[in-house]
């Protein structure tokens, strides 16, 4: 039922003309072609010329400056990254300058500082050795001064002794009696 | 019986009748202007003023507007340099015309009561064989005598050509027909559709009774049917282009 409604929907206006004259169907009517083709042709053509004269230059020419712009934009970019790189390089090196200026000055005052003391300890140390062989020498001179008076002592110290005894004794026999106890 | 309203109204073929709007004739030829002719006109009128609008500013920093028509110059130009490769663009302009005059065509012919210009195989046909004359010329003015190489694919032992050329001849003479034919046909037959389900509804209706029920399901299949058209519009626009830009490239490469 529904499918011959459709199809009577379908059919009802060509059945109306279908009284009088066959059908026609539109787009195989020949008598507007001529007309089609014509008004086609002018309005294509019309539609053509300006797209290609001056939307599509207009467009691309918008595209391409917006691409000039955005590859010289970038350009520049790149362009100040590289400065602020070399930048940071120039500062990294003088940096690097200073810093091994630094050492090398340290360096060269400790060296300096080294060398001093070491001239000052080896004049300090030479003069205590010299202090030192005097109060050798001294003490040795004074170990034989005190070692003379001892036998002077002990000869004098014998002859009293001696004395005591009743016997008398020459210096040199005392003085060899000494000498022979004190070795 | 009759349950609908005027013939008219309802008569699906009627919407693609051609009507005088200005008699104009020249040496004998009926060269009028039609409501085919005003459609078309319009068509025209509506891409110019887009595309003129959007492009005329050529903004840095582009408008809604400008950013719509830059989408579209991309799109066909890739579709161009995708199917017809970087020499291709010599024809970008003629491909561009071409979608855009179909597309708005196809797009005015959804508006009720507007006429579809493409429905009619006299537009699509003159457009098909302004293609392939395109294709025909510059092939020859191109490649010269090279260009009957695109009937006998290099790469085939020889007895295969005896059978491989006549078909590789009628294919590419079946290009113009096949290719108007599916633009006229698909735009035909899709607001025959439309017309036939939104007739189908009324008519529903005015039957009374039972049928009314039946009604809104024949209104659904007809709002249904609209996006689907919608749809085809654009996308056979698209394809009338992309197979333009396709034969364009044998043109350029005949030797396949």
């Amino acid at each position: 039922m529904l499918i011959a409604l459709l199809a009577e929907t379908a059919a009802h206006g060509s059945e109306h003309l279908a009284e009088d004259t066959p059908p026609p169907f539109p787009p195989f009517e020949t008598w507007h072609m001529p007309s089609q083709l014509f008004w086609l042709a002018i309005l294509f053509g019309i539609l053509y010329l300006t797209m290609s004269r001056v939307i599509l230059p207009k467009l691309s020419d918008t595209l391409e400056k917006r691409s000039d712009r955005i590859a010289s934009d970038l350009d520049q970019a790149a362009r100040l990254n590289d400065q602020a790189t070399e930048a940071q390089q120039a500062l990294e090196l003088r940096i690097a300058q200073a810093k091994n200026k630094a050492r090398e000055t340290a360096d060269k005052a400790r060296a300096k500082m080294d060398a001093e003391m070491a001239a000052e300890t080896a004049r300090v140390d030479a003069e205590i050795e010299k202090k030192l062989d005097a109060a050798d020498e001294r003490i040795a001179s004074l170990r034989v001064e005190a070692m003379k008076n001892v036998e002077q002592i002990a000869i004098e110290t014998a002859d009293t002794i001696v004395g005591r005894f009743g016997v008398s004794a020459s210096k040199s026999e005392l003085k060899k009696a000494v000498t022979a106890a004190l070795e | 019986m009759n349950l609908f309203m005027p013939s008219v109204a309802l008569d699906p073929i009627h919407q693609f009748k051609v009507t005088k709007w200005l008699d104009f004739n020249v040496g004998g030829i009926d060269l009028s202007f039609t409501n085919a002719s005003g459609f078309m006109a319009l068509g025209v009128i509506l891409t110019i003023a887009f595309f003129g609008v959007a492009a005329s500013k050529g903004q840095l920093v582009p408008s809604r507007l400008q950013s719509l028509a830059e989408i579209g110059y991309g799109f066909v130009a890739d579709m161009v340099r995708g199917a017809a490769g970087e020499e291709g663009l010599k024809f970008f302009p003629f491909v561009f015309t071409l979608f855009f005059f179909l597309f708005f065509a196809n797009m005015i012919g959804m508006v009720p009561y507007a006429f579809t210009t493409t429905s009619h195989i006299i537009v699509t046909g003159a457009l098909a064989l302004l293609v392939i004359s395109i294709v025909i010329g510059f092939g020859f003015y191109k490649n010269g005598f090279k260009f009957l190489k695109l009937f006998a694919p290099s790469g085939a032992p020889w007895p295969i050509y005896i059978i491989l050329i006549p078909i590789e001849i009628i294919s590419f003479f079946a290009r113009p027909l096949t290719l108007s034919l599916r633009l006229f046909a698909n735009m035909l037959a899709g607001h025959i559709m439309l017309k036939l389900f939104a007739g189908f509804a009324v008519g529903l209706i005015a039957a009374g009774g039972a049928y009314i029920i039946i009604a809104p399901f024949a209104f659904a299949m007809g709002v249904a049917l609209n996006a689907l058209e919608l749809l085809v519009a654009g996308l056979q626009a698209y394809v009338f282009a992309i197979l333009t830009c396709v034969y364009l490239n044998d043109a350029f490469h005949p030797a396949h």
